[in-house]
């Protein structure tokens, strides 16, 4: 029986705002101003870029996909296609819901929308999870992007790998926000304001899987729904792989990012695809900085972080057998050690809410 | 309403802000790209974050948690998660200082 209660309506979620953590400030390294500020500045011409390379990827494969089908042969191309659409998505989604991947707001927004499609979260929700997901970084019963609830559910975590989970969840959401809007659990993080443009692009979406359906249907063929939809679940497997990363085995309820997020060095195809977010703990600390500056970002701080995971197969080695261990006890997390020119942890940041970082629990 | 001496206007480079606290309340103090400056209320009107470390871009302020914007000059609420407006404040420069008038 678990012992975390992840609903927002829950003891967890009670507790944490009656002990303040929700209102707490969290730790940041010092940087100086004209640094930050350096750091911050937008610019379109590297997401410009990006954006042209994988579109034009997405493109280019899908095209030969479609031209070889139903051939075996085109399987590459839709397993490359796949992850372009269903892994990143995701970072795109991410990077242009911050708004800082371009400088230009539109251009923020067009690919935040396209995104959000292709990923299968409703734009008009995500946004506002991923804020409070800011706010209350694995704060359980606050935090709505948890990927690990703990005592972690091993099968569901393998089945996600193939978007199963995320799928199944996300049909019957979708459908509900296109009937009647959003749910009791989503209007805790979504501003009454925003409630109709929940329900507004639910239908967009709707409409559009429909058409997709009618369209296999029509033709006999799954062909359609290999270009949209199903790619969502055949090309999953690396943003669950580097998502995992994130926050797998780590701390929750502290307020200090080094003790809840991992910074994992990645080869440079899996930073295109993930937009240089295995720069996670970085990110946490410094939201404002864009994914091209992050690289820079980590050189300035990395002195006052645990050191980086050295590849995602090291990274997975550290985090797996931490997952399997919270089956059993849900209270082990990992705690990195951090290097002798960083500021120490301050155990005293969380230990005023009851059963945080208790450090038995700790290793 | 008082006018109160905050800063010197060399304290605020172009197109930035400082904070500034005064009378247990924490304001913020912008200089824009055309050399004007601003006061706005100093936290974020979304979840209380301090705007001093956000970024200036033109006559938007970002904010550091949630890279919500204000035009800082009206104090209109330009970008989610925020949604309510910022209070602002009037400025004066007067030689090398910077006054702005609390309520």
């Amino acid at each position: 029986m678990s012992k975390r209660d992840y609903s927002p309506f829950g003891p967890d979620a009670k507790r944490a705002v009656e002990s303040g953590l929700t209102a707490a400030e969290w730790y940041h390294t010092e940087v100086p101003r004209k640094v930050m500020k350096d750091l911050m500045a937008r610019s379109d011409q590297p997401a410009i870029r990006d954006t042209i390379i994988l579109y034009g990827s997405m493109i280019v494969l899908v095209a030969i996909g479609i031209a070889l089908w139903p051939s075996w042969w085109s399987a590459p191309f839709w397993l490359a296609y796949g992850v372009l659409y269903g892994s990143a998505s995701d970072s795109r989604w991410h990077e242009c819901s911050h708004g800082t991947a371009f400088k230009t707001p539109w251009m923020n927004n067009w690919v935040y929308q396209i995104a959000s499609f292709m990923i299968m979260r409703n734009s008009a929700t995500w946004r506002w999870s991923h804020a409070r997901h800011h706010s209350e970084t694995y704060l359980v019963g606050r935090d709505p992007e948890i990927a690990v609830m703990r005592p972690p559910e091993l099968a569901k975590l393998i089945l996600n790998f193939f978007g199963i989970i995320d799928v199944i969840k996300f049909v019957p959401l979708i459908l509900r926000n296109a009937i009647s809007g959003p749910t009791p659990e989503e209007k805790t993080f979504v501003p009454e304001s925003e409630w109709p443009k929940v329900q507004k692009v639910a239908i967009i979406y709707v409409a559009i899987y429909a058409a997709t359906i009618l369209s296999a249907m029509a033709w006999h063929s799954i062909l359609p729904l290999m270009i949209i939809g199903l790619p969502r679940m055949y090309g999953a497997w690396h943003h669950i792989m580097t998502g995992l990363l994130q926050h797998g085995g780590l701390a929750d309820n502290v307020i200090d990012h080094r003790l809840n997020s991992r910074t994992v060095y990645m080869n440079p195809v899996s930073r295109f695809i993930y937009w240089n977010m295995n720069y996670h703990v970085e990110h946490h600390m410094f939201p404002m900085v864009p994914y091209h500056a992050l690289p820079r970002l980590h050189a300035t701080i990395k002195d006052d972080l645990p050191p980086p995971n050295r590849s995602i197969a090291e990274a997975f080695r550290e985090m797996w057998p931490a997952i399997k261990r919270q089956v059993l006890s849900e209270e082990y997390f990992l705690k990195r050690d951090l290097p002798p020119t960083a500021k120490p942890y301050r155990e005293d940041f969380h230990q005023y809410v009851p059963g945080m970082m208790r450090p038995a629990a700790a290793e | 309403m008082p006018w109160i001496d905050a800063c010197a206007t060399d304290d605020i480079d172009e197109e930035d802000l400082i904070r500034w606290d005064h009378a247990g309340k924490t304001f913020a103090i912008y200089h824009s790209p055309e050399g004007d400056f601003f006061a706005t209320a100093g936290l974020c009107t979304h979840e209380n974050v301090h705007l001093c470390d956000g970024l200036v871009m033109g006559n938007l302020i970002e904010c550091p948690k949630h890279n919500g914007q204000f035009d800082y000059r009206t104090g209109e609420a330009m970008r989610a998660p925020v949604c309510i407006n910022l209070r602002t404040f009037p400025v004066k420069v007067e030689g090398d200082r910077v006054f702005v008038e609390v309520a």
